[in-house]
C-alpha cells in the first residue's frame, strides 16, 4: 500500500507535474517506503483518438499503485480507477514538480477526490 | 439515382434545396433526412409518418462467471470499450463501435450481445413520395453507425420500388458528412458567394473529390459577397447547377417552413432546371475518375 503515481512531463522527481491524467506524458511511480522511483511512459496513450483515460488507468492498475496524483481526471478514467480501488488526488497545479506533489501527499495536505473534475475527451 | 445535398458550411441552404428538389423531382421519389443530429427536412415536407423504429448497436454484455480475464477482448478493442482492469472486466458501452469482434473472439463465450440505443428511424409519405428520417438519440456521440442503419432502410425501399432518392446531409466534412454522401451517385454542394462559403466549399470539394462522384455546385444567396466561388468552380471544373437569389421573401418563407419552389414560377423553374442538370451530371464521369483519364 505504499506506491503512488504522479502524472509527469518527464521521468525525474524534479520534472514538472503534467496536469492531464489520460494524456500525461508519463507517470513517476514513487515507492513511499524506499523513495525509489520508476517511470512509465504514456506516449502510446497520448496518441489515442479516444479511451486515453481508460488506458492510463489500466497502466496504473498494472503498476500496482494505490493512489494517483494529477491535475484533471475525466469521468471514464475516474470510473476505471475507482473500479480497481485506486485513490485519486486531483487539482495538482501546473508548475509544481513531481517531488512537491509527492511531499504534499506525504504531509497529508491532500484530499481524495469523490468524482471527476473534467469532461470526457478533454 | 441517389442525389446527396451537401455543403461544407452549415446554413448554406441544403434543406432548402432538398425540399424544393423533392417538389419538382419526377415521382416516385424518396426524400431522406440523414442530418441525424438535427433533422429538419420534415418541417418543410410535412410528411405523414407511418412507422418508427428504434435503431440500436450491438454492445458486449459480460457474464462474469465465465470470464477468465484472459484479455483477448481487451487487446482487440481499439476503442477501450472493454478492458481488463486488474481482476475486473470493465465495459464502457458508450465507447463501443459495435464491431462484434470481442463477442466473436471470446474463447470462454463469456460475452453476449446487448444493445445501446442509437436513435429512431421514421418512414412516412409526402404525397406520392416516400419520406425517411433518422433522429439520433440525445446524448449519443456516434452518428455513422446509426446513419448506416438509415441507409440500409433506404436500400430496402429502393430495391423494392426502384426509386430515386434525395438525401439531405449533415454539414461539415467529417465522418457523418462523408458517411451521408458516400453511397450517392451525384453530390450537390450548396454554397454561398462569401469568404466563409468559399472556405468551407473548398474543404468539401477536397473531402469529397476522392470519392470519385460527379459533383455540382448550387450558389445560394446569389448577389451578395464576391465572385470567388464562381472562379473556384471554373478552375476545378465543378459545374454550376443553379443560383438561388438573395431575397427577403425566400428567407421569410423558410422561416415559416415553406418550400421555396412553391413560392413562384421563377423559383420553381430554378429547381426544374437544377433537376435536369443533376440528371446530366449523373451520366458524366466523376472528378476522381476524370483525373485518372
Amino acid at each position: 500500500m505504499s506506491k503512488i503515481a504522479i502524472t509527469s512531463e518527464g521521468p525525474a522527481l524534479d520534472d514538472l507535474v503534467d496536469t492531464r491524467f489520460g494524456r500525461a506524458a508519463g507517470f513517476v511511480v514513487v515507492d513511499l517506503e524506499s523513495m525509489e522511483t520508476r517511470y512509465i511512459d504514456n506516449g502510446q496513450t497520448q496518441v489515442m483518438g479516444q479511451g486515453a483515460g481508460i488506458r492510463a488507468a489500466q497502466l496504473m492498475a498494472g503498476a500496482g499503485v494505490s493512489f494517483v496524483l494529477t491535475g484533471f481526471v475525466g469521468p471514464r478514467a475516474f470510473q476505471a480507477l475507482s473500479a480497481v480501488k485506486i485513490g485519486v488526488v486531483q487539482n495538482m497545479e501546473e508548475g509544481m514538480t513531481v517531488r512537491q506533489a509527492a511531499e504534499r501527499f506525504q504531509s497529508g495536505a491532500v484530499k481524495l477526490a469523490d468524482g471527476p473534475n473534467r469532461r470526457p475527451g478533454r | 439515382m441517389i442525389v446527396s445535398i451537401a455543403s461544407g458550411k452549415g446554413g448554406t441552404g441544403k434543406t432548402t434545396v432538398a425540399a424544393s428538389l423533392t417538389r419538382v423531382w419526377e415521382k416516385p421519389l424518396i426524400a431522406v433526412d440523414l442530418d441525424v443530429e438535427e433533422p429538419n427536412l420534415h418541417l418543410f415536407l410535412r410528411p405523414n409518418i407511418e412507422e418508427s423504429m428504434t435503431a440500436s448497436l450491438e454492445v458486449p454484455v459480460v457474464d462474469e462467471s465465465k470470464c477468465t480475464l484472459c484479455g483477448a477482448c481487451s487487446e482487440l478493442c481499439q476503442f477501450k470499450a472493454i478492458n481488463v482492469m486488474g481482476t475486473l472486466l470493465l465495459t464502457f458501452p458508450e465507447m463501443c463501435h459495435g464491431c462484434g469482434g470481442c463477442i466473436a473472439l471470446c474463447p470462454e463465450k463469456a460475452l453476449s450481445p446487448g444493445k445501446r440505443e442509437l436513435g429512431e428511424i421514421s418512414r412516412g409519405r409526402v404525397n406520392e413520395s416516400q419520406f425517411l428520417m433518422g433522429r439520433l438519440r440525445v446524448g449519443e456521440a456516434m452518428s455513422p453507425p446509426f446513419m448506416r442503419q438509415v441507409k440500409s432502410r433506404l436500400r430496402d425501399i429502393i430495391a423494392a420500388n426502384g426509386r430515386d432518392a434525395i438525401i439531405d446531409t449533415p454539414p461539415g466534412v467529417s465522418c457523418p458528412a462523408v458517411n451521408a454522401v458516400i453511397d450517392s451517385d451525384v453530390i450537390v454542394l450548396v454554397t454561398e458567394p462569401t469568404p466563409f462559403g468559399l472556405h468551407d466549399f473548398k474543404l468539401a470539394c477536397e473531402a469529397f473529390s476522392p470519392l470519385g462522384k460527379p459533383m455540382g455546385a448550387v450558389v445560394n444567396r446569389a448577389g451578395i459577397g464576391n465572385s470567388e466561388v464562381y472562379r473556384f468552380c471554373e478552375e476545378k471544373e465543378i459545374p454550376l447547377l443553379a443560383e438561388i437569389p438573395f431575397e427577403r421573401k425566400i428567407a421569410e418563407a423558410y422561416a415559416r417552413g415553406l418550400v421555396i419552389a412553391d413560392l413562384s414560377t421563377h423559383l420553381r423553374e430554378i429547381f426544374i432546371s437544377m433537376h435536369a442538370k443533376i440528371c446530366e451530371l449523373a451520366v458524366r464521369p466523376g472528378l476522381g475518375e476524370a483525373a485518372h483519364a
